[in-house]
């Protein structure tokens, strides 16, 4: 399991080199720095500004942008480009990730290696423009048919996004599998002073990537296996590696949770909030700790079940209906109280509603009812 | 401690520029800034607005439910997050376009003819840089010159021939909100930097 160092014990920030980048552009950038190929995708609001950057930089570095017809024709090519063994980047937002559902099935059982980024949007249909984590489901439990897991991270700065482009690419290649990068609108659209600091992978040589069969036997990447038993086996396999991620890539970061007897649990933006929430709570006494899931899959619920030891409740924070309080459930096996406070549409929690959800849940769980 | 700027208005007024600019000037002062656009579906002549947030520690919460300032630059503006100013707050107001004037007491409004002064300055569509001279003169947010510079980084770059214009007209907001002239300011920020720089230079040591 990696944990992530808590975020309030780095250096002094002062006198570091930082430039100032919107979401959406420093995602772009760090996929380009980690050495992607190609580049497919179609223009959706709030993850514009990535594809434009891309349809800037990828000729400059004589690299392939591609701009479809439609999602579906983006993701399919995608799907092509990967399977010949290439980096490839594919983004969109919510609406557009549900075109996108079908070659997410046919990718994960090809096995092909790729990185999508969703900066998601309100929904459900074509919802909203504003920020959302409503695609939570979507992304970790199978975003298209048949028995399959995706490895899912969750960025909650512009910094963390760029560092988690290169990690994506990573995980992917390493397991033959596609990842999700899941942000929001406000992550995609926001500026932060950020360290132009990338990282590119080791190229592999895969020993599965298609490129034509001069001299050497031809290779298959499909996922259409017709006998029961060779399926079954496929599935097996799957199974296998899914379990190989889940014991290496497993990622969350904590703060303030070492006298914490209340904690937080919240990622991307909404951990943010949760960040203000706090401090706010711990000027009033309370001692209330943040849990953040990097990896949405595989989920955290080892360390997150071993903080019930410690706190006499949780407080899950999304900007959604209630979707990750599902696996914090799982987690905790009822073995501690649960309180949900979450925004739709394009809304956002607000630290204030936050600290009220935290008294709520203090009150309940016999604090001082402040 | 966390500040936050709302700069709100037209589309097409240079909101989101001057917020910008004014996240890069705090950002080179070496503090967290977290600069969030109203990205619907606005257009030129529709309503946008963009907030800065200003922090010594890393930026949580992007939300802002009360701003420590607020620019507004059209009558909506002025109607939607007048009342929403902290306590104590400022609220920069573009007397060319908005007559309404808070009744709050504890608002410190600074009414002043933002898009009058962008046009005697070269445009009217400077009118949020102009807005930004008077966030500089009066709210200590970030310094004038940090401001400056972030205006020859970001302008001066890409489009040398604009970066006058829009010196001018930053100046021309310090100088209505009762501040000293920009030049005046970076003279004497260049001369103190040369005169820092001159003693730590040891004596007697030939170049």
């Amino acid at each position: 399991m990696t944990v992530v160092a808590d975020k309030p014990t780095e250096a002094p920030l002062a006198r570091r080199t930082r430039i100032l980048r919107k979401g959406n552009e420093a995602i772009a950038e760090a996929a380009v720095r980690a050495g992607c190929d190609a580049y497919f995708g179609y223009p959706i609001t709030p993850q514009a500004e990535l594809l434009e950057w891309m349809a800037r930089r990828m000729p400059e570095e004589g690299r392939v942008f591609l701009q479809a017809e439609s999602e579906l024709a983006a993701i399919n090519m995608a799907l092509g480009a990967a399977a010949c063994g290439k980096r490839v980047l594919v983004s969109s937002s919510s609406p557009g990730m549900s075109l996108m559902a079908e070659a997410m099935s046919y990718m994960a059982g090809s096995e092909v290696p790729l990185v999508v980024v969703n900066v998601m949007r309100g929904g459900p249909g074509l919802g909203s423009i504003g920020p959302s984590q409503g695609d939570y489901f979507q992304a970790t439990k199978g975003h298209g048919h048949g028995d399959y897991r995706l490895p899912v991270f969750a960025p909650s700065s512009i910094g963390e996004a760029m560092d988690l482009v290169a990690t994506s690419f990573e995980v992917a290649e390493k397991y033959r599998t596609p990842v999700i990068l899941l942000a929001d609108g406000i992550l995609g659209q926001a500026m932060e002073p950020v360290e132009e600091v990338y990282r590119m992978p080791p190229r592999q040589d895969f020993d599965w990537a298609l490129g034509g069969a001069d001299g050497r036997p031809p290779r298959v990447v499909k996922s259409l296996h017709l006998k029961p038993e060779a399926l079954e086996a496929h599935n097996r396999h799957l199974r296998a590696k899914e379990a190989a991620i889940r014991d290496a890539e497993t990622r969350w970061a904590g703060e303030r949770l070492e006298d914490a007897d209340l904690v937080i649990v919240a990622y991307g933006t909404a951990a943010r909030v949760a960040r203000t929430a706090i401090a706010l709570a711990r000027e009033s006494g309370m001692r209330v700790g943040l849990f953040r899931p990097i990896s949405l899959w595989p989920y955290p619920d080892v360390a997150l079940r071993a903080l019930a030891a410690q706190a006499r409740g949780f407080l899950v924070v999304e900007m959604s209906a209630g979707q990750m309080l599902e696996d914090v459930r799982l987690a905790l096996e009822g073995a501690r109280p649960i309180a949900f406070h979450g925004r739709t549409g394009g809304m956002v929690p607000t630290p204030g509603e936050t600290v009220a959800a935290l008294h709520r849940l203090d009150r309940r769980t016999g604090g001082s009812g402040r | 401690m966390e500040r936050s700027v709302i700069f709100a208005g037209f589309g097409g007024q240079g909101l989101l520029f001057a917020g910008q600019v004014l996240a890069q000037a705090a950002m080179e002062e070496g503090r967290e800034v977290l600069w969030i656009p109203s990205y619907g579906p606005e257009m030129r002549g529709g309503t946008a607005y963009c907030t800065v947030i200003v922090s010594e520690e890393p930026v949580g919460s992007p939300v802002v439910e009360r701003p420590d300032v607020a620019v507004v630059l059209n009558p909506p503006a002025h109607a939607k997050f007048a009342s929403m100013v902290v306590p104590n707050g400022v609220l920069v107001t573009n007397a060319t376009l908005v007559d309404e004037r808070v009744t709050r007491e504890d608002l410190s409004e600074i009414a002043l003819p933002l898009s009058e002064l962008a046009a005697a300055a070269g445009d009217a569509r400077l009118v949020s840089v102009v807005a930004l001279g008077v966030v500089a003169a009066r709210t200590g947010i970030v310094l004038a010159s940090s401001v400056h510079r972030a205006l020859v980084d970001i302008v001066g770059r890409k489009r040398p021939a604009i970066l006058e214009m829009d010196v001018t007209a930053f100046d021309a907001g310090i100088r209505a909100a009762g501040g000293r002239p920009i030049a005046e300011i970076v003279r004497e920020e260049t001369q103190a930097v040369a005169a820092a720089e001159r003693e730590a230079t040891p004596a007697g040591h030939e170049l």
